[in-house]
């Protein structure tokens, strides 16, 4: 596979681009894998790329459903920040920070991570406090973090409610500089090739439907493309993760929720930065095509749909027209729903199982994007080596029974709470 | 939007509801010592894709807690109860 550069880029237009391949090949299954990873997501996706890249285990395949950018990783909000409180979500999404800023050479694909910083709103005197300690909890883990007061926050992003009638007047807030977004299809499609460049098999429009036992152990499945044996089985499909395990007899500690997210019209360079409102559960960023990107809270009821309903829709455009009310008069372009494997602490699950040769990545609730390079490494260390990371030993699907769970919301044991 | 049927209420929005959970799971008794029931009740969720059984509270109307049977594919709602009823 030819590699991009500014000189293929010139070759390719001095022949009127018509020499172009396509980005990865079309593989069809071959009857076994050392390594078969379910879902062609980002997740999976990367974790068969570090499979091939870190650990040498190329004999790899990639089996998607439906065609690669098509779930989880074309239906997110794009954001990417390491802003976390507790131990194990700190040092974990600041690796995969690290791991974004050097992304696009690494893959030989440009993925256009843009670091336009992160800002939280903060509006009590409380919350500043509770910013200021976890701005602390960063930098003493050489995380950037920044605290601004009100007039700081006014310089950098005059266009949020600073007026007297504000229903919720910003008292300061919490910074990233290095957070920022990503292009999400780039992603899928940059991991994708530069796997498929290792020789990993990217296999479309492949469901695995069961899987093949021999006495306790998994050593295969079974796909509307026939059988696949496997010696090691990873299961990264956000949103029917239940469905998948359940066909391996795994009980697991998640509900599926819809999350919805929406865009407006384009309009002209307005949100340099990512915003979130730190008054209700509400994000926005601006897209490179000018539109304004953002979400908000779950619908908050078990859902397979992949399409929202209104009550949410309002709840969110309330959100943003009580932060930015200068947007109030832009018309909503497309709205979207993703499933998300909401998981009672709000924390994923990258685990062995109690099933011999399945191993899961799941439950990402909905911060799965911007852990895709981290969860890819670490997930492809796990199946190279049967053993759990140290990264993400505190990620287990035995904190639950055990209660060390790294509950970062705060919100109790009820999934559609977090 | 979801419209439940509430039987005391007649049909309406989902937004005059709270939604409860599953339905069908069972709180161990007080005295039970296994732990791993207690783990399953707090943690473990079926999730189907599929027919869902779910309390669902009518906050802004008689305030009843009721099950209902709903399709997390569809939304389509197949039945609505109390569930004081299906707790006698």
């Amino acid at each position: 596979m030819s590699r991009y550069s500014v000189f293929s880029l010139l070759r390719h237009a001095a022949t009127g681009n018509r020499g172009w391949q396509r980005a990865w090949r079309a593989a069809s299954p071959k009857a076994s894998y050392d390594v078969v990873i379910i879902g062609g997501g980002g997740h999976g996706l990367a974790t068969a790329f570090y499979l091939a890249e870190n650990h040498g285990i190329r004999n790899v395949a990639v089996l998607e459903k439906g065609y690669i950018g098509g779930g989880n990783v074309g239906r997110n909000t794009t954001v990417i920040r390491s802003n976390y409180l507790l131990d194990g979500n700190t040092q974990f999404y600041e690796f995969s920070m690290k791991l974004w800023e050097g992304m696009s050479a690494a893959l030989n694909f440009n993925v256009m991570f843009s670091q336009r910083g992160q800002l939280v709103t903060a509006h009590s005197a409380d919350q500043l406090d509770t910013f200021s300690h976890r701005a602390n909890v960063m930098r003493s883990n050489g995380i950037d973090a920044e605290i601004l007061d009100r007039d700081a926050v006014r310089k950098l992003v005059p266009y949020l409610d600073f007026s007297d009638t504000a229903r919720f007047p910003i008292h300061g807030a919490i910074f990233q500089g290095r957070a920022g977004t990503a292009r999400h299809d780039a992603v899928a499609w940059g991991y994708a090739r530069a796997a498929s460049g290792h020789g990993v098999d990217i296999i479309e429009g492949c469901e695995v439907t069961d899987f093949v036992r021999q006495g306790d152990r998994i050593v295969g499945v079974e796909t509307t493309r026939g059988r696949i044996g496997a010696g090691r089985v990873g299961l990264a499909v956000a949103g029917h993760t239940s469905v998948l395990a359940q066909k391996a007899g795994l009980e697991l500690p998640i509900e599926s929720h819809l999350l919805q997210a929406f865009v407006t019209e384009p309009v002209k360079p307005l949100v340099d930065h990512v915003v979130a409102y730190g008054a209700d559960h509400f994000y926005l960023s601006q897209s490179d095509k000018g539109g304004l990107v953002f979400g908000g809270n779950l619908d908050g009821y078990n859902s397979y749909s992949q399409r929202g309903n209104t009550g949410v829709l309002r709840e969110v455009c309330e959100a943003a027209i009580a932060l930015m009310p200068n947007i109030s008069r832009l018309r909503l372009l497309r709205h979207w729903g993703g499933i998300m494997d909401m998981t009672p602490d709000a924390s994923p699950i990258i685990s062995l199982t109690p099933v011999d040769g399945l191993y899961l990545s799941g439950g990402w609730c909905y911060g799965g994007f911007k852990a895709t390079p981290a969860s890819g490494w670490c997930f492809a260390e796990m199946l190279a080596t049967g053993e759990t990371p140290a990264l993400v030993r505190g990620y287990g699907l035995g904190r639950f029974r055990s209660g060390h769970m790294i509950d970062e919301a705060g919100a109790g044991p009820f999934a559609w709470l977090q | 939007m979801l419209r439940i049927d509430c039987p005391c209420c007649g049909v309406r929005d989902h937004s005059e509801f709270r939604y409860g959970g599953d339905a069908t799971v069972e709180r161990p008794a007080h005295d039970n010592p296994d732990l791993d029931a207690w783990y399953r009740y707090v943690y473990v969720r079926a999730n189907p894709k599929g027919l869902h059984r779910e309390y669902w509270q009518h906050v802004l109307g008689c305030r009843q807690w009721l099950v209902v049977e709903r399709d997390t594919v569809t939304h389509s709602i197949h039945s609505v109860s109390f569930s004081r009823r299906q707790r006698a």
